[in-house]
């Protein structure tokens, strides 16, 4: 067991283009970390590099008390479950969980318990003399985990371990991955790029936007308060709308700019730091917009998705014309260009600097 | 499911495929037809009168210690071209598969000797050995060695298998390479972190998924060693010092169309025709295991 710490990580290929800008962080041990972003991003590289697949061209890892910098993937005390799993097809089950144990030079007999240990916890027993490609997709999936598994490592890695698997698998498959890693407490890293999957395995997330982590934080607090219009937008779904404003006099309101007239003022819970006639992004989810009559928020509709349990509207804001996504509870019928008026509690509503991106900070 | 093409008038798929078996029937089926009817006929040597023998050819054929000899040296030779050749491109494959800078280059590089024939092949290798004129004969004479596949057998036989090998090098590493290229990466990431050494994971992992390709291979470099080498060995030794490089093909041609035996010589050929019927036979076997893996 052990935590994983980055000192100012960093990755630059061959060609001098560096993907990983200097990653900084500590995972307690036991701890469920989820690496979120879009492709791209550099979360499977930064992933690779605690594996010991990808050199660390700066800064430093450490496993446990130990910088692995420079020490080989097998020597690193980690296991990793890949995309495609990366099962040896033409080793049986049994054969694929044991071949790391085998080298490792593990009594057989020892090799043995520990197999059907972890075949019996993953519910692979029946399975154990198949080859990978009697198995369906999901089968392979608790392979590849079991192969991590009897080699009890400090630290298990992820790498978008279901995306190839079909929507209703998934969900089961996260809730397994979430159940045996509170049974076996080892510290985990999980890349997705998947939000839900991000939201709910993780302890805490990172959220990797262009080689830097943008925000690092429990995942209601990167939803709750997220750091940048990037993190704001990427995490929630349907994601955040903003809407160009200015701060008002004060800083206890926000003029929205896209919208003639004294209503269009949204009130804040706190009062912002930025001064007063600064630009701001202002972010506003779907599902914290109410109908109200005489709201500040003018929607003119463009189409309605009935989701079953809520309606999605979408549609164009005031005169600035600004795209905007609504989440309503229920069936909701709205016919296109009718106007519809919208409030939003003062407490949910997200203020970012319109040039840099980042959250402005409450007074 | 399979699916067919319906076609409206009967007689139209026929004509669409009568070339190819019109092909199939002037230049296969009717030289083949002719070997197994000249096998059992003794024919004078100057075309005048033929005689109906029945299997007296086989027979004697059968019978003979050249040809036993003969066939000796052909499993000797495909042995050497098929384990050599195989060896050869598998390491250059694993090489080639290694490097990222200028691999497109070396790829080229290394499929250029497939574009040369047998023959011209035999030549450049006669060329370079030559006793006299031979640039490589000259250099291992300063070391030492005396190099002279126009008087050693063994000599010859070397040379005839190295010209072959590096003629079908090119045709074996692009299988290879195409075959190490489809094992996924994570594969061989996967083994790294379950603790197996880059040899390891050669043996472990890369060997045996290759193996398929591996066998596939065999079976063609043996067709080739039995017939393919024709070329090379004509124009390199043409069968010498003293039969060292006749093997069964090069016996076919050297017997009929020197020794005038045409009877013997087709018997032979319906003898090799067995052969390689059953080599594609175990081809066409293992590939349809392949296709439903």
């Amino acid at each position: 067991m052990a935590g994983v710490s980055f000192k100012d990580v960093r990755k630059t290929y061959d060609n001098k283009i560096e993907v990983i800008h200097g990653v900084d962080m500590t995972i307690a041990d036991g701890e469920f970390i989820v690496i979120v972003g879009p492709s791209g991003c550099g979360k499977s590289t930064l992933l690779r590099m605690v594996a010991g697949l990808e050199r660390i061209t700066g800064g430093e890892i450490s496993i446990g008390e130990r910088v692995v910098n420079e020490l080989e993937p097998k020597d690193r005390d980690i296991a990793m479950v890949f995309q495609n799993y990366a099962l040896y097809p033409h080793m049986t089950v049994y054969e694929n969980m044991a071949y790391g144990l085998k080298i490792a030079k593990v009594p057989k007999a020892e090799i043995d318990q520990r197999v059907r240990d972890a075949a019996k916890t993953l519910e692979l027993g029946q399975l154990l003399e198949r080859r990978p490609r009697q198995l369906s997709g999901g089968q392979r999936q608790r392979v590849a985990m079991g192969r991590a598994i009897v080699r009890k490592p400090a630290v298990f890695l992820f790498d978008e371990p279901l995306s190839n698997l079909d929507a209703k698998l998934r969900v089961q498959m996260r809730l397994e991955i979430k159940r045996l890693q509170r049974e076996l407490g080892v510290t985990s890293i999980y890349v997705t790029h998947d939000q839900v999957e991000a939201m709910t395995l993780a302890d805490r997330l990172i959220v990797m936007n262009a080689g830097i982590a943008d925000q690092i934080g429990t995942p209601m607090d990167v939803y709750d308060r997220p750091a940048s219009v990037f993190v704001a937008g990427f995490i929630g779904s349907p994601a955040m709308n903003f809407l160009a404003g200015r701060v008002a006099e004060g800083g206890r309101a926000i003029e929205l700019a896209g919208q003639g007239g004294a209503r269009a003022t949204l009130a804040l819970a706190r009062a912002t730091t930025a001064a007063a006639g600064a630009a701001v992004a202002v972010g506003l989810r779907p599902e914290h917009l109410a109908p109200a009559d005489g709201g500040p928020l003018e929607l003119t509709v463009e189409l309605a998705e009935p989701l079953g349990a809520d309606s999605l509207l979408h549609g164009r804001f005031g005169e600035s014309r600004e795209t905007v996504t609504v989440r309503l509870p229920g069936h909701v019928r709205a016919n296109p260009g009718e106007t519809r008026r919208f409030t939003v509690d003062p407490g949910h509503v997200h203020l970012f600097d319109s040039q840099t991106g980042k959250r402005l900070a409450d007074a | 499911m399979e699916k067919r093409v319906a076609f409206n008038e009967r007689w139209l798929p026929y004509l669409l495929v009568s070339p190819q078996i019109l092909i199939t029937l002037v230049f296969f089926f009717w030289p083949s037809g002719q070997a197994i009817w000249q096998s059992v006929l003794l024919e004078d040597a100057f075309g005048g009168n033929s005689r109906f023998v029945f299997l007296d050819n086989f027979t004697h054929l059968l019978s003979d210690k050249d040809y036993y000899a003969s066939a000796r040296l052909t499993l000797v030779f495909s042995a050497l071209v098929a384990s050599v050749g195989l060896g050869v491109s598998l390491l250059l494959a694993v090489m080639a598969d290694r490097i990222i800078r200028g691999a497109t280059a070396y790829k080229a590089f290394l499929v250029w000797p497939y574009a040369v024939a047998p023959a011209v092949a035999g030549v450049l290798w006669g060329f370079l050995f030559n006793p006299s004129v031979g640039i490589v004969a000259w250099s291992l004479a300063a070391i030492g060695i005396e190099f002279n596949y126009v008087i050693n057998g063994n000599q010859a036989l070397a040379l005839v298998v190295i010209a072959a090998v590096w003629n079908q090098v090119s045709y074996n590493f692009l299988f290879f390479l195409a075959g190490l290229q489809a094992i996924p990466k994570s594969l061989i990431e996967a083994a790294a972190i379950d603790g197996a050494g880059p040899g390891r994971r050669f043996w472990d992992i890369v060997f045996p998924l290759l193996s398929p390709t591996g066998f596939f291979l065999l079976v063609v470099n043996i067709i080739y060693a039995f017939f393919g080498t024709f070329g090379v060995v004509d124009s390199l030794t043409k069968g010498g010092p003293a039969k060292a490089t006749e093997i069964l093909v090069f016996k076919v041609y050297n017997d009929g169309f020197r020794g005038q035996d045409l009877g013997g010589s087709a018997a032979q050929s319906v003898i090799l025709m067995i052969v390689v019927i059953a080599l594609t036979v175990v081809q066409f076997r293992f590939i349809e295991r392949r296709v439903h893996y």
